[in-house]
């Protein structure tokens, strides 16, 4: 029981901590409020369905397809809507809103609302203390840690990574310092994007496939970064698997526990922000006045 | 007598008459008046009924969120709660819907305030991502109650309003433009009468200021919640009555987002921009779902239609409009319609900036 609460509690909060580090730093950089985001994770999940079932690729093929063309996706976005309109933020919303039921629709039409499945990446299962865990569990749970050092790595020691945080702290005096603010917007999207393609890659064989799979993580995301403090990294990744920690607990051990794995998160994300306003680890941000 | 009449009719014609934006009021308020006239098809009028209880909960987050810039993600938890409210004491107590949809929207209200108890201590997108908690939460905990609260299904089977379609029509479009109007007095910045407005907008443009001036932010900011969550209630409790069932659609995410569509759509922080992206898209999609695809690809034109409006008007629908057939005086404030050269009342010329410009590109150019 414990072994596999650990084990599944990795699984979901690794894939939120990935899908919340790309929320708060498209949020943060290009000031996003990217609600599409989960749409774009929904997308590469259908295109590894795909790639692998339908085209018959291998596994990394398929992979590196799907994440690629899905952050392209994402490029494509930016550049034809949220670019434009980048100064009226309730603007980008609702266009983020629109794109995700675009997406949404479109594969509705072509897969119908049947639920599909992917097999596993790596079959079988291992015995833990008498618990069975399988193998996939193992491989998302490693692949998203992973994932993480990977964009740590990115962020704290490549000359690309600095000139992010640069942007994220004063777009302005970044602007100053010869920092093409724009590109490093489009490339932050394309990083943000293809990081939901890499929580639907490694979430892809555990997840039941449904065109409408992107609301639940939408709303835990939102949770997590909030949660975590906006802006703060390092906060909505603790925070991701603090809510999946949460979850995991709530559908073992509360009976009707599935209906309430939404209803948790939030209501610890509400507590916690009415204790400390400002998130976890979030600075208490002064009012930006104009 | 007469002259009380000769007097209306000169307000009428210097007050409505010459501004093209009331103009425009004037006759969509007659169109729906004179609908049930023209046509008595049930599904026309079924459609702009409940498009009528959409714009009524549209304005409502208008008041809250484009004045008082209060950011509400969640407002299907207002709308929710005074619909199942209702439900719950038509079904279990067998109350009439005079009863109901009153105690429903005081539910609305009452769910305002707590929902605004964290108002107090967050801004913008953060206060926006825990209200759209509340709804959620809630439908999580009607899921875990299915005897009382009807689960998936919901409460049907309440009293119907009234005995017939048009009955129907003419309260609940009678109570859509007198909630409009006070929604309007509300948050009316020029407004003699109250404070609200301007309270309401200082808020939003900096509440540190607000306060500094002697503003009593955190009970304004209550108002603000309580009364868009009492005109969402009515607009909830009408809805649960005319459609006679109250389930958990009201609760879902996309239920919170569609009035922040429509408003954006139409213009945020004017009331007639929630009624007119409502009046727009709502019968618009109802429209398209007849056609022949229509049941699968009308979220597809709705969507596209979104971004599309989007990206040219960022500002929204009526705002755009609005700029191209009025003016204001620069010297009285005073609206004029876009085609004078001189205001109406102080005969000031009312497009000086391209004038002047004009002047300094010939200079320019000797």
């Amino acid at each position: 029981m414990f072994i596999s609460i650990l084990i599944n509690s990795l699984v979901s909060g690794g894939m939120f901590a990935i899908l919340a580090v790309g929320f708060s730093l498209v949020f943060g950089v290009a000031k996003i409020l990217n609600m599409a985001h989960t749409a774009f994770y929904m997308v590469t999940v259908f295109l590894i369905f795909i790639t692998m079932k339908i085209l018959g690729l291998a596994l990394p093929i398929a992979a590196i397809l799907s994440i690629i063309v899905t952050a392209l996706l994402g490029i494509v976005c930016y550049k034809l809507c949220f670019d434009r309109v980048k100064v009226h933020q309730t603007a980008v919303m609702i266009i983020s809103v629109a794109i995700a039921i675009l997406f949404q629709e479109i594969f509705l039409i072509i897969f119908t609302g049947h639920f599909r499945r992917v097999p596993p990446f790596i079959p079988g299962f291992v015995t833990i203390a008498g618990v069975p865990v399988l193998n996939q569990h193992f491989f998302t749970a490693g692949a998203s840690l992973v994932t993480l050092i990977g964009l740590w790595l990115l962020l704290s020691k490549t000359r690309l990574g600095k000139a992010i945080r640069a942007v994220e702290q004063d777009i302005e005096i970044a602007n100053l310092f010869g920092i093409n603010v724009s590109r490093i917007s489009m490339l932050v999207m394309g990083i943000s994007v293809g990081l939901a393609g890499i929580a639907g890659l490694v979430i892809a064989p555990v997840v039941v496939l449904h065109p409408l799979m992107w609301t639940g993580p939408l709303v835990i995301v939102l949770a997590a970064v909030v949660l975590g403090g906006m802006g703060s990294i390092k906060g909505s990744i603790i925070a991701a698997y603090i809510l999946g920690f949460a979850e995991t607990l709530v559908v073992f051990l509360v009976p009707g526990g599935s209906f309430l794995r939404g209803a948790v998160s939030l209501a610890i994300m509400v507590v916690v922000l009415l204790v400390r306003p400002e998130g976890l680890l979030g600075v208490a941000f002064e009012e930006e006045r104009l | 007598m007469t002259l009380d009449i000769v007097w209306l009719f000169r307000w009428f014609q210097e007050s409505v008459m010459a501004v093209p934006g009331r103009v425009v009021a004037l006759i969509f308020i007659l169109f729906l008046f004179l609908l049930p006239l023209i046509t008595t098809d049930p599904s026309a009028l079924r459609i702009i009924t409940l498009t009528s209880i959409f714009a009524l909960y549209a304005a409502s987050w208008d008041v809250l969120s484009g004045f008082t810039g209060q950011v509400s993600f969640g407002h299907g938890l207002f709308f929710g709660v005074s619909a199942y409210t209702s439900a719950m004491l038509n079904k279990y107590f067998l109350l009439p819907v005079w009863v109901t949809i009153p105690i429903g929207s005081f539910g609305g209200i009452l769910v305002g305030l707590i929902a605004g108890i964290p108002a107090l201590r967050l801004r913008g997108f953060y206060l926006g991502l825990v209200t759209l908690a509340f709804p959620i939460i809630l439908a999580g905990i009607i899921f875990v109650f299915p005897d009382v609260t009807g689960g998936e299904v919901g409460i049907y089977g309440l009293t119907r309003l009234s005995g017939s379609p048009t009955l129907n029509y003419y309260i609940i479009v009678l109570i859509m433009i007198c909630s409009l109007l006070i929604m309007y007095k509300l948050t009316d910045a020029g407004s003699k009468f109250l404070r609200t407005g301007l309270i309401f907008r200082a808020i939003k443009e900096d509440e540190i200021t607000a306060r500094a001036s002697g503003i009593d932010t955190m009970k304004y900011k209550l108002v603000a919640f309580g009364a868009s969550g009492f005109f969402a209630g009515i607009a909830g409790g009408l809805y649960a009555h005319y459609m006679r069932v109250a389930g958990p659609s009201t609760l879902e995410l996309f239920f919170s987002f569609s009035p922040i569509l429509w408003t954006i759509f139409g213009s945020m922080a004017t009331i007639y921009g929630p009624v007119a992206g409502t009046f727009i898209l709502f019968p618009f999609m109802e429209i398209i779902r007849f056609s022949r695809f229509g049941e699968e690809t009308r979220y597809i034109f709705f969507a596209f239609i979104l971004i599309l409006f989007l990206i040219f008007m960022p500002e929204g629908l009526t705002v755009w409009v609005r700029d191209k057939i009025e003016i204001k005086c620069q010297r009285c404030k005073l609206i004029n319609i876009m085609t004078r050269k001189y205001c109406r009342a102080c005969r000031a010329p009312l497009h000086m900036e391209e004038e002047n410009y004009l002047i300094k590109e010939k200079g320019g150019t000797n």
